[in-house]
């Protein structure tokens, strides 16, 4: 009943092996096991966006999935993303439009946003709203955060740094 | 909050899956996408003692098309269905209405297996399925049965299914020939459990409807395919025609009170998307008058 199972999964480029509990979810192992703690766990229920994450490519919600079920997957975190450089002009977009606040939503924010940007090279702001519908701001700080996903989308397109 | 201990096997093949649900009965749950049942698990609503995960059982997944037939596996994720040419080509209405199932993130995982199963009640799937006449494939400890879909949701949460069955596919109809769908929900934010939703499907001749499929839901315990559509076939509508549907389709009703809207404000909103849609569907916007539009 309930004994811990072996897992081996890649994280951020990595290959991890670990021991979970059928229980633990995958937002809580990446941050209290592998102490990525850039992942945020707001809402435990698919609410609120902050712990989104990429499993296979695919944007998901990492407090919606267990551990067990990473088994084999392939993981990026905001870790991830942020080290290799393919949101350095978005974060850049966002820090210049002060498109965060507390900052907590904006881990899940960029993965959103970088996932409808790869899926849709020119979208507007309507789009953009429709994408971020899943990612609360209690901040209320959204068209702060359209404004810079739009620039960042508008500067790719043009081939600008 | 946390999910409490429980147990977990992945299923190898369907018949592995009915065996695990056999052994286990009422203790068991079957896992697929996980964003209903997760969620239900993390508030301590739901505690069962083993998850079944299906997930990796390719056979679940795909959608075939043969003879006007669309044949969808339990396991089809919602951002599969939104991307199918067969689904855009042969059920247009329900590619319209996956786009307000939820949000991105959770369309990547959750499947339209797993929706009809929960039976939620303000939730998209389960009236499209109304609408475009489904017929759910169970397969089950006797053998496989299919159940059509107005026969399948029993209230809220609850349907057809036994503790032992197990949800394997979708069969749908191919829309007839000139029908067109009409998709609208009333929701706080895009993406959300509707207020109110409908999810319609028409054909139209001669400025009148020879067919007309009106699938509500949120407005009662269980999706409702409102008879009142029988009304507005075969004859030519006019204001007073409409107004007459809508307080038709009043008597049919039975909705819910709730922190998102009173049972007044369903019943108002419902007949708000009954004249939208037939204005919608019959290009009529004379007929968006009145105080429901």
């Amino acid at each position: 009943m309930t004994n811990p199972v072996a897992i081996s999964l890649n994280v951020n480029g990595e290959r991890v092996e670990a021991h979970v509990l059928p229980r633990l979810n995958l937002a809580d192992f990446l941050r209290d096991h592998l102490k990525l703690t850039g992942t945020h766990v707001g809402c435990e229920h698919g609410v609120c966006g902050a712990c989104t994450v990429r499993v296979n490519g695919d944007i998901v919600r990492s407090c919606l999935v267990l551990a067990i079920q990473a088994h084999e997957a392939n993981i990026e975190t905001i870790e991830g993303l942020s080290d290799s450089g393919e949101i350095s002009d978005l974060q850049a977009a966002f820090r210049e439009r002060n498109a965060l606040q507390c900052g907590f939503c904006t881990p899940g924010m960029l993965m959103t946003a970088q996932d409808l940007l790869k899926q849709s090279p020119s979208p507007d702001r309507d789009a953009i709203r429709e994408h971020l519908s899943g990612n609360y701001c209690r901040c209320t700080g959204y068209q702060a955060i359209v404004d810079a996903i739009e620039t960042t989308a508008r500067m790719r397109v043009e081939g600008r740094p | 909050m946390k999910a409490s201990a429980f147990d977990y096997v992945r299923a190898t093949s369907i018949e592995d899956a009915l065996g695990l649900l056999i052994s286990h009965g009422e203790r068991a749950k079957v896992l697929s996408g996980g964003q209903s049942l997760l969620p239900a698990m993390n508030m301590r609503l739901l505690a069962p003692e083993l998850l079944i995960d299906i997930s990796g059982l390719a056979e679940l997944c795909g959608i075939v098309v043969k003879a006007s037939v669309l044949s969808i596996g339990a396991l089809t994720r919602h951002v599969d269905l939104l991307r199918s040419p067969e689904i855009a080509e042969y059920a247009p209405l329900l590619r319209d209405a996956v786009a307000h199932v939820a949000h991105p993130a959770i369309r990547n995982r959750g499947t339209i297996g797993g929706s009809l199963a929960q039976a939620d009640p303000a939730s998209e799937l389960p009236a499209c399925m109304l609408t475009l006449g489904a017929t759910i494939i169970i397969r089950g400890p006797a053998g496989e049965r299919r159940i059509a879909a107005r026969e399948f949701f029993l209230g809220i949460y609850e349907t057809a299914l036994g503790s032992r069955d197990l949800l394997v596919a979708i069969e749908l109809p191919a829309a007839p020939k000139g029908s067109t769908p009409f998709f609208h929900e009333f929701a706080r934010r895009h993406g959300d459990y509707a207020i109110v939703g409908l999810a319609a499907q028409g054909v139209v001749e001669d400025d009148r409807f020879i067919d007309l499929r009106l699938g509500y839901f949120a407005v009662g315990d269980r999706p409702l395919l409102a008879r009142v559509a029988d009304i507005l076939v075969g004859i030519a509508i006019t204001p007073a025609a409409l107004a007459e549907a809508c307080s038709a389709l009043d008597d049919e009703l039975d909705p819910l009170e709730d922190q998102q809207a009173s049972s007044a404000m369903r019943r108002h909103l419902a007949k708000v998307l009954l004249t939208r849609c037939t204005s919608a569907l019959l290009a009529r916007p004379d007929l968006c008058t009145g105080a429901f539009v």
